[in-house]
């Protein structure tokens, strides 16, 4: 036990990224490439598709079949859904959340972009940036992923040339200027063949910067959570209901932002008691201090009324309390969007109704640009639009908590998730 | 300066307690199932976490084939007694008895299909509205699909094209009469992390996973235990060999591979060095190239 907690085993980082791409820009060759170079392809797995590879008639052992797992995915040779992928290197465990890049798949794209720290972005050296980058990369940026990396792929097709990469890189950086990206990162690289991927590329002898693989083990992820505004959402009430204990009455959930601690003060809302931090329970035990993301059970010194849906902050830094909310929808249904329509909505905890008020304008995601005119939204549409719950969320802006700023919309007649919302 | 980091292990067994408390808060009549395997011995321990001091706010589901391991029923039947929770059967034997399954024949026969089954009676029968299950998306490429809160309609069947998105931590369990979900709280683990936390945490596992000698067969490279399941085919016969499971299940479709592993520390060195999937041990995978997307449309676990 000593010797594999020593060596750093039990005790590594969760990146979890997202990519994005279509069929033919290299994003399952880079996938297969990383799963393979990082030893976390199997040999039976690998000769499967192998055998796959060879029977459809393939000249290269075909990666894609690896992340492609549905059959009518594997038939049509798409990625249809988002497919998630795991692999581990001695310093970081890494969760890939794969999704299909065409504009038919945003609504996979914002799903798997709505977990990640990080969002990698393949562009073909030969084509530069095109419409399908600046979908990727606007939709990194409106779903808050604090790391982009944009890797400028097949590099062998252009010979290695330095002034190829360097225009592709200023073109994005132009157009990452009006986006909200923290951190932009550029690597060129040749998937197929490995360069730059875990290994230095000899034939780029002109880049001095990282190879892909050590980027996702290095790139800093510990600030990604916030740790200032306290935010503990109820989810459940712990109640043993029994002789030993009697009296026990414990609050449990996923703090969602800030740090706790037994004995500081704090406010429930919506009912605005104050009373202070009796015990924390983590998952070991009693807990001196508590953060975001640990599911915890809190416990107070006074018998309050708190139920799940309700959240525990601090008096002097509580979130917004309203009942209109305004959002950057992502709309996931084939039936549209109707205007003054009833949806259910899930916010942390808590479950409410809600109508649409209004459509402010649509955004045209290949152009940024707002359209005010068409106001329809279907299926992948993103659009600002107004709404009014049936009892006050308690919220922060989407940029500031991701947890706390985040929604979904539900229609109530067939219970499908119809829409993401991300509070402005 | 303190850091304020949970390492992998810590962050996945957080996730996992929100998703189960999640489908405690969520539905009327959840169950846990329970197959005694290692994802789902681990999935009992981190409920027990979520809850205590209480005790678990639902049955555990055990689906026997009749084919079990003796040493998972007492296993079974020890982690029970010492958690305190309420143990629901659903017996494939029955099933085959009433009519409602009918067991395959030949060499290659398994109840590993029929289970499926029964598994929807009992569903049925108790009204259970979420039951929760040990499948991890590292396993196989149709579980790499699977959503953590999986929507089954009126037939328990599951729709891989037509699933609802699920976002950042908002889990939509809503659903009409007769529909049901299965939960997958451990769909973020791999291999390597279960036995990790396995280590991390002390917990007990049953002798199967260990290390020991046992006569089998080797049946297309897979090998099977010897029990009053498995009849030799022509040219077989069985050996004495030190062996350990990777995967338990039913006797007649889980095979063993050769180990020298009598320790957690062994089994993950073991796990690091290994080439195949654990998987890649199991006979009712190798069907077909789709046979785990084919079974779980079905309605299997």
């Amino acid at each position: 036990m000593r010797k594999i907690k020593d060596d750093g085993y039990l005790d590594m980082e969760l990146l979890r990224f997202t990519t994005a791409g279509s069929v033919d820009d290299g994003k399952s060759t880079l996938i297969g490439r990383l799963l393979y170079d990082s030893k976390s392809i199997f040999e039976d797995q690998f000769e499967s598709i192998k055998i796959s590879s060879i029977n459809r008639g393939f000249e290269h052992v075909n990666l894609a079949l690896l992340t492609d797992g549905l059959r009518a995915e594997r038939e049509q040779g798409i990625t249809i859904d988002v497919a998630y992928r795991y692999f581990a290197t001695p310093k970081r465990k890494f969760i890939i959340a794969d999704t299909p890049g065409h504009v038919q798949y945003t609504r996979n794209m914002v799903t798997g972009a709505s977990t990640a720290n990080l969002a990698l972005i393949l562009v073909d050296s030969r084509k530069g940036m095109i419409e399908q980058t600046k979908r990727h990369a606007f939709i990194a940026s409106l779903l808050g992923i604090p790391h982009l990396v944009i890797c400028v792929n097949k590099m062998d097709l252009v010979d290695y040339r330095e002034d190829v990469f360097e225009k592709i890189k200023s073109d994005l950086q132009a157009f990452a200027s009006k986006l909200n990206i923290q951190d932009i990162q550029f690597i060129p690289i040749c998937a197929l063949h490995g360069d730059n991927v875990v290994d230095k590329s000899k034939n780029m002898p002109w880049y001095g910067g990282a190879t892909l693989m050590y980027l996702l083990e290095t790139i800093h992820i510990g600030s990604d959570l916030n740790l200032v505004d306290c935010r503990f959402p109820v989810q459940y009430v712990i109640r043993p209901q029994s002789t030993e204990y009697h009296d026990y009455r414990g609050y449990a959930g996923r703090i969602a932002g800030g740090i706790y601690k037994p004995g500081e003060r704090v406010m429930i809302l919506p009912s605005g008691f104050n009373t202070y931090i009796k015990d924390i329970d983590g998952p070991e035990g009693k807990i001196k201090e508590a953060f975001a993301p640990m599911s915890v059970i809190i416990r107070l010194e006074n018998e309050l009324d708190v139920s799940r849906g309700d959240m525990i902050v601090r008096e002097n830094n509580v979130p917004e309390i309203s009942q209109d909310l305004d959002i950057m929808l992502c709309w996931m249904s084939p039936e549209k969007l109707k205007v003054n329509g009833k949806y259910a909505i899930k916010h942390t905890t808590r479950d409410a109704r809600c109508i649409v008020r209004n459509v402010l304008y649509k955004i045209e995601v290949n152009t940024l640009h707002r359209n005010q005119v068409d106001k329809e939204v279907g299926m992948n549409d993103i659009a600002r639009i107004s709404l009014r719950t049936t009892k006050p969320f308690f919220f922060d802006k989407y940029k500031l908590n991701r947890t706390i700023g985040s929604v979904i919309l539900i229609n109530e007649a067939t219970n499908d998730t119809v829409g993401a919302g991300i509070i402005l | 300066m303190r850091s304020y980091n949970l390492n992998h292990l810590r962050e996945l067994e957080s996730e996992t307690i929100f998703i189960i408390r999640e489908v405690a808060a969520q539905f009327e009549r959840p169950v846990l199932m329970f197959s005694g395997g290692k994802d789902s011995i681990v999935m009992v321990h981190i409920a027990v976490k979520s809850f205590r001091p209480a005790k678990l706010p639902f049955p555990l589901l055990h689906i026997d084939t009749g084919h079990n391991f003796s040493e998972t029923l007492e296993f079974r039947d020890a982690l029970i007694e010492k958690i305190g929770a309420r143990l629901i059967v659903g017996s494939v034997q029955e099933s085959i008895n009433s009519g409602k399954a009918v067991e395959e024949t030949g060499p290659n026969a398994s109840r590993n299909i029929i289970q499926t089954v029964t598994l929807l009676d009992t569903i049925e029968k108790y009204g259970f509205d979420a039951a929760m299950g040990g499948g991890r998306r590292d396993e196989e490429k149709a579980r790499a699909k699977e959503r953590f809160f999986s929507h089954r309609d009126t037939f328990g069947q599951w729709d891989p094209k037509n699933q609802r998105p699920e976002l950042w931590n908002l889990f939509n369990g809503r659903k009409n009469e007769g529909e049901h979900f299965r939960v997958f709280p451990l769909s973020n683990w791999t291999e390597m992390d279960i036995w990790q936390y396995i280590l991390l945490e002390q917990i007990e596992m049953p002798s199967l996973y260990f290390a020991h000698h046992r006569e089998c067969v080797n049946r297309k490279g897979v090998l099977l235990a010897k029990s009053d399941y498995i009849k030799l085919m022509d040219g077989e016969r069985w050996e004495k060999m030190t062996v350990r499971f990777r995967t338990i299940g039913d006797m007649s479709c889980t095979g063993a591979t050769k180990s020298d592993a009598v320790t957690v520390e062994n089994i993950i060195e073991e796990v690091a060095a290994s080439r195949s999937t654990e998987r890649g041990s199991r006979a009712d995978d190798k069907r077909s190239e789709t046979s785990m997307e084919d079974r779980k449309r079905e309605g299997y676990f």
